[in-house]
């Protein structure tokens, strides 16, 4: 395992090439094409600041702007879900490769996530943009652990695209129980409603084990709101970040263990 | 001898075939408490079982079987595609699998970002690609496709491409399977020429081929592989000798089955009691390409078996063209007759009425048959081109009425080694003016 994990460095140059064969291959022949990394998110935030302003008014003063407030944890959520959604079936989209053609296998899944990971770039320029239009100042202090978080987050949802997609080889169920899981995973992680609301503080305890909580808390704390981070979720973040290069192992592990079988089953 | 370019040792590979799990899901997996159970197999099956050779480097060597004798298996475990249940294969040098051409390519972008990507997939650098880029295209003569997305490829450019990648990989190792069959005829020279050239220049070359002309011509040595097992390797002509001999008589036996299954559904023998035959033959055998298997007749003369004789003098169905071939039938006349005309016609596999004769064209008079008999036709030098045929025998009157006819019961193949076309095969030679360049290929 050790000595696989080494080599996957040797796939540096694949892997990029194939993160941009699938950014490249992904709006081709759309009549904007690029711009849609761009769009996709932009028109999602109008339609948000739309229902949450006219539909849904906002009454909680520290999360206005809402819009906002609410596409600092959406961005990455889109990454994370996005990258499991396409990680889980890589292996058996990408089965040609893996039964003809000497292929690393790990590199289908980590490219997923990569190139979501774009996306996600990519939707932060939206986002900054929307900051200057509301004429919002994030606490510049915060922004140093901006690139930790993202850092946390890629190593979390590497580890979970690998073994979603060795074992969704094996049980194809995986991939539709996932698009529900998602769903639901989504609404029980603070994005839409702050954190510090009455029905989340009750329940602390349960939101403590939603690795996702810890994310999104922490791109709110670091992007949206005031007051410092390190005063703030940093130490539970930097927990979770030890937590998460275990789970990036164990995801890699199992992984590594049905390896041999996508030759003849995916 | 240096160390071999690929050594396989006491290699098996076990397929597992999950035949529970087909459908199974992960639901039922659970709710069955067999989630471990199911992940592992119900039924093995060895695609490969104790297979050991070695291919000295710069040596080609063809691998030859039938479909699904392991051919591909060995090949994907000498890639590292796979990995074998027991044994160990080692590989010296870089390795470039021609096994499916194109495998990585996206349809959406272009021909040349494929390219690169392919290339990468390969193990190339993006240097090594640029440096080579120029050669690939021209070899897959796409110079004006190659900013066009793949997807707007025919499935010819797509294979050529794929081919060309492959190729330029300059492997030390060279696995190819079946991928010669991509191209048109000036392409296909082409890839042998590569071939050639990377013969030349001490590569060493893995094929996996069904074109036993091509090992003959192009392998330093060949390997016969056979469900799964090593039954010989050495000098190509011998092993593809070998070869063509168990399939041979493999063949045999699946003609002599069906014959069998298409008899027995015929039916029983006519009896004697309904009398006249219905069909004349001569009418019956001009409407060839509609007739169907068949027995019919009043019965009152019985071909109770049919033999087809070989020039060794054993019951065979393989012939080779220009050996003698003896077509046997036992009758029975239970009650003597005096008008009958024993008669032979012989079909080619499209139905075409090749040659039919009988004993009253011939000018033989009957007088009279009783009892058990023997009828021998016998051809010194069976002169057809290589296909399989079928069989009519009959014993009628001579108004043509059938006692019983045989409508297509019996098949024969023919073999030959010169490949040949159309039917029948005159005995014949060639010359040539001395100012004619020409001389058998060895």
């Amino acid at each position: 395992m050790w000595h696989n994990l080494a080599t996957l460095l040797r796939y540096r140059g694949l892997i990029r090439s194939l993160v941009a064969r699938e950014l490249k291959a992904r709006y081709r022949g759309s009549v904007l094409g690029f711009f849609w990394s761009f769009i996709n998110p932009l028109l999602l935030l109008s339609i948000y600041t739309f229902v949450f302003t006219a539909i849904l008014p906002n009454r909680d003063p520290n999360t206005t702007p809402y819009s906002l407030f609410m596409f600092c944890g959406l961005l990455p959520w889109t990454w994370f879900s996005s990258s499991l959604n396409e990680a889980a079936g890589s292996l058996i989209s990408g089965a040609n490769l893996i039964r003809k053609v000497l292929f690393p296998a790990e590199v289908l899944p980590i490219v997923a996530v990569l190139a979501n990971m774009v996306h996600f770039f990519l939707g932060l320029l939206i986002l900054t943009a929307f900051f200057v239009w509301h004429q919002y100042t994030p606490d510049w202090l915060d922004l140093v652990w901006f690139p930790l978080v993202v850092a946390i987050q890629l190593i979390f949802t590497t580890g979970l695209a690998l073994a979603l997609s060795a074992l969704t080889v094996h049980f194809r169920d995986i991939r539709d129980l996932l698009a529900n899981l998602l769903t639901f995973w989504f609404f029980a992680t603070p994005i839409i409603y702050p954190y510090y609301g009455e029905g989340v503080e009750q329940w602390k305890w349960l939101f403590n084990l939603n690795p996702f909580f810890h994310l999104s808390v922490s791109y709110q704390e670091v992007l949206f709101f005031r007051g410092s981070f390190i005063e703030g979720h940093l130490k539970l973040l930097l927990l979770f970040g030890v937590l998460s290069v275990g789970v990036f192992l164990a995801g890699y592990w199992v992984f590594d263990r049905l390896r041999d079988s996508f030759a003849e089953v995916a | 001898m240096s160390s071999p370019a690929i050594a396989l040792s006491h290699v098996s590979k076990m397929y597992r075939r999950y035949s529970g799990r087909q459908f199974a899901t992960l639901k039922s997996a659970l709710l069955q408490r067999s989630l471990l159970r199911d992940l592992r197999p119900d039924e093995v099956f060895l695609a490969l079982d104790d297979v050991s050779f070695t291919v000295a480097k710069g040596q080609t060597l063809g691998v030859i079987g039938r479909n699904g004798s392991g051919k591909s298996t060995a090949l994907k475990l000498v890639a590292g595609i796979t990995k074998p249940t027991s044994g160990t294969v080692q590989v010296q040098g870089r390795i470039s699998a021609l096994i499916e051409l194109g495998a990585g390519f996206h349809p959406e972008i272009s021909g040349r970002e494929n390219v690169y990507i392919n290339g990468i997939m390969l193990g190339l650098s993006r240097r090594e690609i640029e440096r080579r880029f120029d050669e690939i295209v021209e070899f897959a003569e796409l110079e004006d496709f190659i900013d066009a997305p793949v997807k707007t490829y025919s499935s010819g450019m797509y294979m050529r491409l794929g081919f060309a990648v492959a190729i330029h990989v300059d492997p030390d190792v060279l696995l190819v399977d079946e991928v010669l069959a991509v191209g048109d005829e000036a392409f296909t020279h082409k890839c042998l020429d590569k071939f050639s050239e990377f013969k030349r220049r001490n590569k060493t070359i893995l094929l996996v081929t069904h074109s036993l002309g091509l090992v003959e011509r192009f392998c330093d040595e060949a390997l016969w592989l056979d469900r799964g097992r090593n039954r010989g390797q050495g000098d190509p002509t011998r092993i593809i000798g070998a070869y063509m001999t168990d399939v041979e008589r493999q063949e045999e036996r699946l003609l002599a089955e069906t014959d069998a299954r298409t008899k027995e559904a015929v039916g029983a023998p006519p009896t004697a009691t309904n009398d006249d035959g219905p069909v004349d033959a001569g009418e019956a055998a001009a409407d060839m390409t509609r007739a169907a298997e068949g027995r019919w007749g009043s019965g009152g003369v019985e071909i109770t078996g049919v033999t087809l004789v070989g020039s060794h003098g054993t019951p065979t169905q393989i012939f080779h063209t220009g050996e003698s071939i003896t077509i046997r039938l036992s009758v029975n006349a239970p009650t003597p007759v005096t008008d009958f005309v024993f008669g032979v016609g012989i079909f080619n596999a499209e139905g075409v009425f090749v040659y039919g004769t009988n004993t009253d064209i011939e000018e033989y008079e009957p007088d009279e048959l009783s009892g058990e008999a023997e009828v021998a036709f016998i051809v010194d030098s069976l002169d057809l081109v290589e296909g399989t045929y079928k069989l009519d025998v009959a014993v009628h009157r001579r108004d043509g009425a059938a006692y019983d006819y045989h409508r297509l019961l019996y098949t024969f193949r023919v073999k030959s080694r010169v490949k040949d076309v159309g039917i029948y095969r005159p005995k014949h030679r060639w010359e040539f003016s001395p100012s004619v360049k020409l001389r058998p290929r060895p």
